[in-house]
C-alpha cells in the first residue's frame, strides 16, 4: 500500500511528460492525484504498515517506509493538498502545462517519500527529490524576479540540506551496526559534544526549511515569485518537512542536546513569531502578507515543539494538518483574485463582498481560521501549543500570545481591504470563480470547521506517535 | 432534558445556516419568520429548562469530548443552573423581541442582505448561549470569541462604508486583547489544576491547591478578558464606535447581552474572585472609574446612540463595582434590569431614527412627543428606570449595588451616587432634547414623522413593562420583599451578601441617592426642555465632547508607534539587515565563483551537477572501503 502512494504520482509524472494536450494533462494529473488520495485514505484508516527491502546493501541502507500517526497525518495533508491545488488552478494558463503538472507530481512523490522514509539516506534522497522539481517549477513559471529569487531559495535550502547530509554520515559512522535506519541512529554512541554537533547540523537544515527567524528571508520572496500552485505546495506541505524532521529525527535522536538548546530555540522562535506578525501588518501584497503570517504560525509550532511537552506536541501534530488546509484556502482565494484582476496589491482591491459575495464568504472563513477563532481547526492546535508554552514559561506564552492580537490586526486588515469597502476598479471586472475552485474551497472550509468542532479523529490518528515520543 | 438543552443552542444555529445558506433563495418574509421563530423556540425551551431547574435542581449534560488527549480532557458539556438559566431567559427573551423589531427596522434592505443580517443575529444568539451554557472555561471561551466575531460582522454590516469597517475591526482587536488575558488565565488553571470544568475548578479543594499569587494572577487575567468584552477602562473605546451597526444590534449585543458576558464570567467564578482582595478592589476601582468617566462623556454627546453607548459603559461600570464589593447577585440583578431598560432605550432610539430618516443628532430633533406617542412613553419609562427612580426596576438593582458599596467603603458609595446623578442628568437631557420642546429638523422630516409599525412598538411596550416591574424579582428585605433573585443565586454565589447595615442607614442612603438623581433629572429637563445643547464652547465642554481625547491618546501612544515599529522592522531589519546579510553571503560566493569561473559558471545547474557528482563520489568511496570515511571522521573528531 505504502509503495503505491509513491508510485502513482511518480508514474503519473512520467506519463504527463508525453501528454501535450492541456485538458488531457489536467485530467490525468487530477485523476492520478485523486487516486493517490483514495489510497492514502485507506492507509490512514488501517493499521500501521511498513515496507522494508534492501536498497543499497553495500551501505546497509534500506528502502524502509513506515507510516505512524505523524507520517499518516502529513501523508493525508499531501494527498489532500495536491488534488485540491490541481483542481483549483486548472484554469490557470501556463506554457507547457503538462511539464508543469509532471513536475508537480514529482514533487508529490518526493514529499510523500520524505514523510514515509524510515532510513536516513532514503530520507535525504526524498528530501532533495522534493526540492529539485520545485526549483524548475519556480525558475521556469515564476514571476519577474524568479531567477534571482529561485536561486536564493534553492541555494539556501540546499545548503541546509548539506549540513544535514554531513550529520547523517556522521551519525552513520557512529552507529553500532553501520546502518541508516532510524532505530540504529537512536543507538549511536555519541559524547554530549558530538550529540550537540550532530543536533546543530540537522537543526540548520530543518530551521531553514521551516523557516525559523532569522533564516526565513528566502520564503516571502519565493512565495511571491512562484506560480501560485507552487506557492501552495511550498507553504501547505513543504514547510512541514522541517517540522516533520524535528519530530521524526531531531527530538528522538538527540534528546539531551534538544533539551539544552530548547530555551534558545523557543526564544528565537517566539521572537520570530512576533517579528513576522509585525511585518505582516505592513504588507500590501496579499501573497507576502500570507507568507509572513505563515512564518508566524510556523514559528509558534517550532516553539511548541521544543517545549517537548506532550500537550504541545499534540497541538503541533494537529496543527501540521490544519495549517496546511487553512493556508491552502487563503492561497486559492488570493490566486483567484490575482488571476482575474491581475493584481495582488490590497490598495487596488476592495469590494469583493459586494461583487462576488460567495467568494468573499469563503475568504472570510479562511481568514477566521487564520486568526484561530474557536471552532475552526487552528484553534485546537494553537490552544494546545500555547498551553505547552505556558507550562514552559508563562512570560514566553504571553509574548507569543501577543501574536493572536497581531494576527487579528493583519488578517482583518486584509479582509477589510479586499472584501469590504466600495467596489474598486480592479474588483469590478471579476467574474464568478470557476466552479471547481469554488468547490475545493467549500470542501476545505468544511474540513476547517469539522476538525475545529470535532478534532478527535486527528487526535486518534496521531496518538501512537505521541506515545512513542513520550513513553 | 439533554435534548432540550441542546436544542436551546441548536435552534439559532439552524437559523444561521438556514438564512446564511439560503440568502439568495428565501423571501424576506420567510427569513424574518424563520429567524424570529428559532429564537422564540430557544426561549420556550429555556423556559422549560428553567422550570426543570426549579423542580429538579441544577444539571450538567455531556455531549462529546471537545478535546481529549491522554493528558487532559475538555468535555463539551452544558450546565443549567440558577445563573445560566437566568441569562438564558434574558438572552433568548430580549433576543426574540429584538428579532421581531428588526424584521420591521431592516425592511428596506435587499433580500440577500436582509438574510445576512438575520444569519449574523442568529449566530450571535448561538454564540451567546454557548458562552453561558458551557460547563467549562473553554466552552465559555468559544462563545466568548464567537460573540466577538458576530459583533464584528454586525458592526461592519454595512460593509461598503470604510468607517464602519474600521469600527468593526477596532471592536474585534480590543476584544482580542482581552481574550488573550482570558486565554492565559485558562492556561494557568490547566497548569495548576489540570482541568477547566467549573465543577472541578470552582471548589474549596481547588482553591486550596492554588497559592494566593495564583488566585490573584488568574482572577486578574480573567478580569482583563472581562474588561475587553464588557468595555471597561482601558478597553472601552470600541463600544461607542460599535454604534456603527444597525440600531437593533446595538440594543441586543452592545447593551443587553454580549457586554454583560464579563459580569457573567466573574459571577460564575465568584469563588475565585472572593479569594483575592486585591483583584476585588481592583475591579471595584476600575468599575467606579469607568462609571464616572463614561458618564461625564455622555453628558456632552449629541448623537442619540452615542449617549446610550456611553451610558452602557457607565452602567457596566456599576455592575463591576458590584462585583468588586462582593455584591454578585446585585450585579446580576443589574444585568437583568439593565438588559430590559437599555434594550428598550436603544430600540426607542431606533424608532426615533427610523421616524427621522436616519437622523441621529439630538440637536435636530425635539418635540417628538406628540408624533411618536408610544415611542415617547416607553422611552420615558426607560429613562426613569435607568435614572434609578422608585419603583422602576433600575432603582432596586442600583440600590443593591450602592448599599453593598457603602458597606465596603463609603467613598465607593459617594462616587456611585455622583454617577447616578450624572446618569439621571444625561438621560433626561437626551429625553428632553428628543421629545420635548419644538421640532428642530427639516420640514421634509417633519412631514414624514410617523409612529413605527407594530413589530417595532410591540417590543417597546413589552420591554417598558419589564423595565417598570422587573425590580420585583429583587425587592430588598427592608421593603418587605423576599429578594427572590438572591435566593435563586444562593447556590452559585458562595458567600451571600449579608446586610450588616441598619435599616435606618439603608433608608437614608436610598433617600439620598434618589433625591440627588431627582434633582439632576429636574435640572436637565429645565435646561434642555426648550432648546438642545449647542456645540460646546468651554474647555471642559470640549474636553468631554471629545471624549477626553482618549482615542487620540491611544492612537498617538500605542497605535502609531507600533505601526512605525512594524515599518522599521520591515524596511530596515528585514530588507536591509537580515536579507542584506543573506544576499551578501550569496554575492560573496558568486564573486569567488567568478574568480574560478574556469570551473564554475555561476549557474545553479552546474552547482547541482557538481553536488550530485560529489555525492556520487562519496558513495563510490564507501562502496570500496567504508573505513576511509570512518577514518576521516575520526580525524576530525580528534
Amino acid at each position: 500500500m505504502l509503495l503505491f502512494t509513491l508510485l502513482i504520482p511518480f508514474i503519473a509524472a512520467i506519463i504527463l511528460l508525453f501528454i501535450k494536450n492541456n485538458k488531457a494533462a489536467n485530467i490525468t494529473a487530477i485523476s492520478f492525484s485523486a487516486l493517490t488520495l483514495s489510497i492514502v485514505l485507506c492507509i490512514v484508516f488501517t493499521k500501521t504498515t511498513s515496507i522494508d527491502v534492501a536498497w543499497l546493501p553495500q551501505l546497509n541502507s534500506r528502502f524502509l517506509l513506515q507510516a505512524d500517526g505523524l507520517a499518516k497525518i502529513l501523508l493525508l495533508l499531501t494527498a489532500v493538498s495536491f488534488p485540491a491545488i490541481l483542481i483549483a488552478t486548472t484554469s490557470n494558463q501556463l506554457k507547457n502545462k503538462h511539464i508543469f503538472l509532471s513536475l508537480m507530481l514529482f514533487t508529490q512523490t518526493g514529499l510523500t517519500g520524505v514523510f514515509l522514509a524510515g532510513d536516513a539516506l532514503l530520507f535525504y534522497f526524498f528530501w532533495e527529490l522534493a526540492l529539485i522539481p520545485v526549483y524548475f517549477l519556480c525558475s521556469i513559471w515564476g514571476g519577474e524576479k524568479r531567477i534571482a529569487v529561485t536561486f536564493k531559495f534553492f541555494i539556501y535550502t540546499f545548503l541546509g540540506s548539506l549540513f544535514m547530509l554531513i550529520g547523517i554520515i556522521f551519525l552513520y559512522t557512529n552507529t553500532p551496526d553501520h546502518s541508516f535506519a532510524i532505530e540504529s541512529f537512536k543507538h549511536a554512541t555519541l559524547t554530549s559534544a558530538q550529540q550537540m554537533t550532530a543536533f546543530v547540523l540537522f537543526f540548520i537544515a530543518f530551521a531553514i526549511k521551516m523557516p525559523i527567524f532569522p533564516l526565513h528571508t528566502w520564503q516571502p520572496d519565493a512565495y511571491e515569485q512562484s506560480p501560485t500552485a507552487v506557492t501552495m505546495v511550498l507553504s501547505a506541505v513543504m514547510v512541514k518537512m522541517g517540522l516533520y524532521g524535528v519530530i521524526r529525527w531531531l527530538l528522538p535522536l538527540f534528546p539531551a542536546a534538544a533539551k539544552t538548546a530548547s530555551i534558545f530555540i523557543i526564544d528565537i522562535s517566539v521572537v520570530g513569531v512576533l517579528y513576522a506578525s509585525f511585518i505582516a501588518i505592513r504588507q500590501d501584497d496579499m501573497k507576502r502578507l500570507i507568507a509572513y503570517s505563515s512564518i508566524a504560525h510556523i514559528g509558534l509550532m517550532s516553539a511548541a515543539l521544543f517545549t517537548q511537552n506532550e500537550i504541545g506536541m499534540q497541538g503541533v501534530l494537529v496543527q501540521l494538518f490544519s495549517h496546511g488546509i487553512n493556508v491552502l484556502g487563503l492561497w486559492i482565494v488570493a490566486d483567484i483574485i490575482e488571476q482575474q484582476t491581475g493584481t495582488r496589491s490590497m490598495k487596488a482591491l476592495g469590494g469583493l463582498a459586494k461583487k462576488q459575495p460567495t467568494l468573499a464568504i469563503l475568504f472570510i472563513g479562511f481568514a477566521l481560521a487564520n486568526i484561530a477563532l474557536p471552532l475552526t481547526n487552528a484553534f485546537i492546535g494553537e490552544f494546545l501549543m500555547f498551553n505547552s508554552l505556558f507550562q514552559f514559561n508563562p512570560w514566553v506564552a504571553f509574548a507569543a500570545g501577543i501574536s493572536i492580537v497581531l494576527a487579528a490586526i493583519y488578517t482583518l486588515n486584509m479582509v477589510q481591504k479586499v472584501a469590504y469597502g466600495a467596489v474598486s476598479e480592479k474588483i469590478s471586472i471579476m467574474q464568478a470563480p470557476n466552479k471547481y475552485a469554488q468547490a475545493v474551497l467549500i470542501v476545505l472550509l468544511i474540513v476547517v470547521f469539522f476538525s475545529g468542532i470535532y478534532p478527535q479523529p486527528l487526535f486518534n490518528l496521531t496518538a501512537d506517535t505521541l506515545q512513542n515520543l513520550f513513553c | 432534558m439533554k435534548v432540550i438543552i441542546g436544542l436551546i443552542v441548536l435552534w439559532p444555529l439552524v437559523g444561521f445556516l438556514f438564512n446564511g445558506l439560503g440568502r439568495n433563495i428565501w423571501s424576506k418574509k420567510t427569513v424574518a419568520t424563520q429567524a424570529t421563530m428559532y429564537i422564540l423556540a430557544s426561549f420556550v425551551f429555556s423556559l422549560i429548562a428553567f422550570w426543570n431547574l426549579q423542580e429538579h435542581g441544577a444539571m450538567t449534560v455531556h455531549y462529546f469530548d471537545f478535546i481529549n488527549t491522554s493528558k487532559f480532557k475538555i468535555p463539551f458539556d452544558f450546565k443549567v443552573d440558577a445563573l445560566s438559566s437566568l441569562f438564558l431567559l434574558v438572552i433568548t427573551g430580549v433576543g426574540t423581541l429584538i428579532h421581531l423589531y428588526s424584521t420591521a427596522y431592516m425592511k428596506d434592505e435587499e433580500a440577500p442582505h436582509y438574510a445576512r443580517y438575520f444569519a449574523y443575529l442568529n449566530l450571535f444568539i448561538f454564540s451567546m448561549l454557548l458562552l453561558v451554557l458551557g460547563d467549562n472555561y473553554v466552552i465559555m471561551f468559544i462563545g466568548w470569541e464567537g460573540v466577538g466575531l458576530c459583533s464584528y460582522l454586525l458592526i461592519g454590516y454595512w460593509f461598503t462604508n470604510a468607517n464602519f469597517n474600521y469600527a468593526a475591526k477596532k471592536a474585534f482587536i480590543m476584544n482580542r486583547i482581552g481574550d488573550l488575558g482570558f486565554l492565559l488565565a485558562i492556561f494557568w488553571l490547566i497548569v495548576k489544576l489540570g482541568t477547566v470544568s467549573y465543577g472541578e475548578v470552582l471548589t474549596v479543594e481547588s482553591l486550596a491547591k492554588l497559592s494566593a499569587a495564583d488566585i490573584t494572577g488568574i482572577t486578574l487575567l480573567l478580569f482583563v478578558g472581562a474588561m475587553g468584552k464588557s468595555a471597561q477602562i482601558p478597553l472601552f473605546t470600541w463600544l461607542p464606535d460599535a454604534m456603527a451597526g444597525p440600531t437593533p444590534v446595538s440594543a441586543l449585543i452592545h447593551a443587553a447581552t454580549m457586554v454583560t458576558a464579563g459580569i457573567y464570567m466573574i459571577t460564575r467564578s465568584n469563588i475565585l474572585f472572593s479569594a483575592s482582595d486585591f483583584t476585588q478592589s481592583f475591579i471595584a476601582i476600575i468599575g467606579i472609574s469607568t462609571t464616572l468617566l463614561a458618564a461625564t462623556i455622555a453628558i456632552k454627546q449629541n448623537d442619540i446612540k452615542k449617549v446610550l453607548a456611553y451610558s452602557t459603559v457607565s452602567q457596566l461600570g456599576y455592575m463591576f463595582l458590584g462585583l468588586g464589593v462582593g455584591a454578585y447577585s446585585g450585579a446580576v440583578f443589574h444585568v437583568i434590569t439593565h438588559a430590559f431598560f437599555k434594550a428598550l432605550l436603544f430600540l426607542g432610539a431606533g424608532s426615533v431614527i427610523h421616524a427621522m430618516h436616519h437622523e441621529q443628532d439630538i440637536q435636530k430633533m425635539g418635540g417628538l412627543k406628540s408624533k411618536l406617542p408610544i415611542t415617547h412613553i416607553t422611552f420615558l419609562i426607560g429613562c426613569i428606570a435607568i435614572a434609578g427612580m422608585p419603583p422602576f426596576s433600575g432603582f432596586f438593582s442600583k440600590d443593591e449595588i450602592l448599599a453593598a458599596a457603602y458597606e465596603k467603603n463609603p467613598i465607593y458609595w459617594f462616587l456611585g451616587v455622583l454617577g447616578a446623578a450624572m446618569t439621571a442628568f444625561y438621560m433626561f437631557r437626551l429625553y428632553a432634547s428628543t421629545f420635548l420642546g419644538k421640532f428642530r429638523g427639516t420640514s421634509e422630516q417633519a412631514n414624514h414623522l410617523h409612529e413605527s409599525p407594530l413589530a417595532m412598538t410591540l417590543p417597546l411596550i413589552i420591554l417598558a413593562v419589564l423595565s417598570a416591574v422587573a425590580g420585583a424579582i429583587g425587592i430588598p428585605e427592608i421593603m418587605g420583599g423576599s429578594h427572590w433573585l438572591s435566593h435563586q443565586l444562593s447556590t452559585i454565589v458562595a458567600a451571600p451578601h449579608k446586610a450588616s447595615l441598619t435599616h435606618s442607614t439603608e433608608w437614608i442612603l436610598m433617600a439620598v441617592s434618589v433625591s440627588v438623581a431627582l434633582v439632576a433629572l429636574v435640572i436637565a429637563i429645565f435646561i434642555y426642555g426648550k432648546k438642545a445643547d449647542a456645540e460646546p464652547k468651554t474647555a471642559v465642554g470640549k474636553f468631554l465632547y471629545n471624549k477626553w481625547y482618549i482615542d487620540e491618546l491611544y492612537n498617538n501612544v500605542i497605535v502609531n508607534p507600533l505601526n512605525r515599529f512594524a515599518g522599521f522592522l520591515k524596511d530596515i531589519i528585514e530588507n536591509v539587515v537580515i536579507d542584506g546579510a543573506v544576499n551578501g553571503t550569496g554575492k560573496l560566493v558568486q564573486y569567488s565563483a567568478r574568480q574560478i569561473r574556469l570551473v564554475q559558471s555561476g549557474q545553479v545547474g552546474y552547482y547541482i551537477l557538481f553536488m550530485v557528482l560529489g555525492i556520487i563520489l562519496l558513495f563510490v568511496c564507501w562502496f570500496n572501503d567504508i573505513n576511509i570515511m570512518r577514518f576521516f571522521f575520526k580525524l576530525t573528531q580528534k
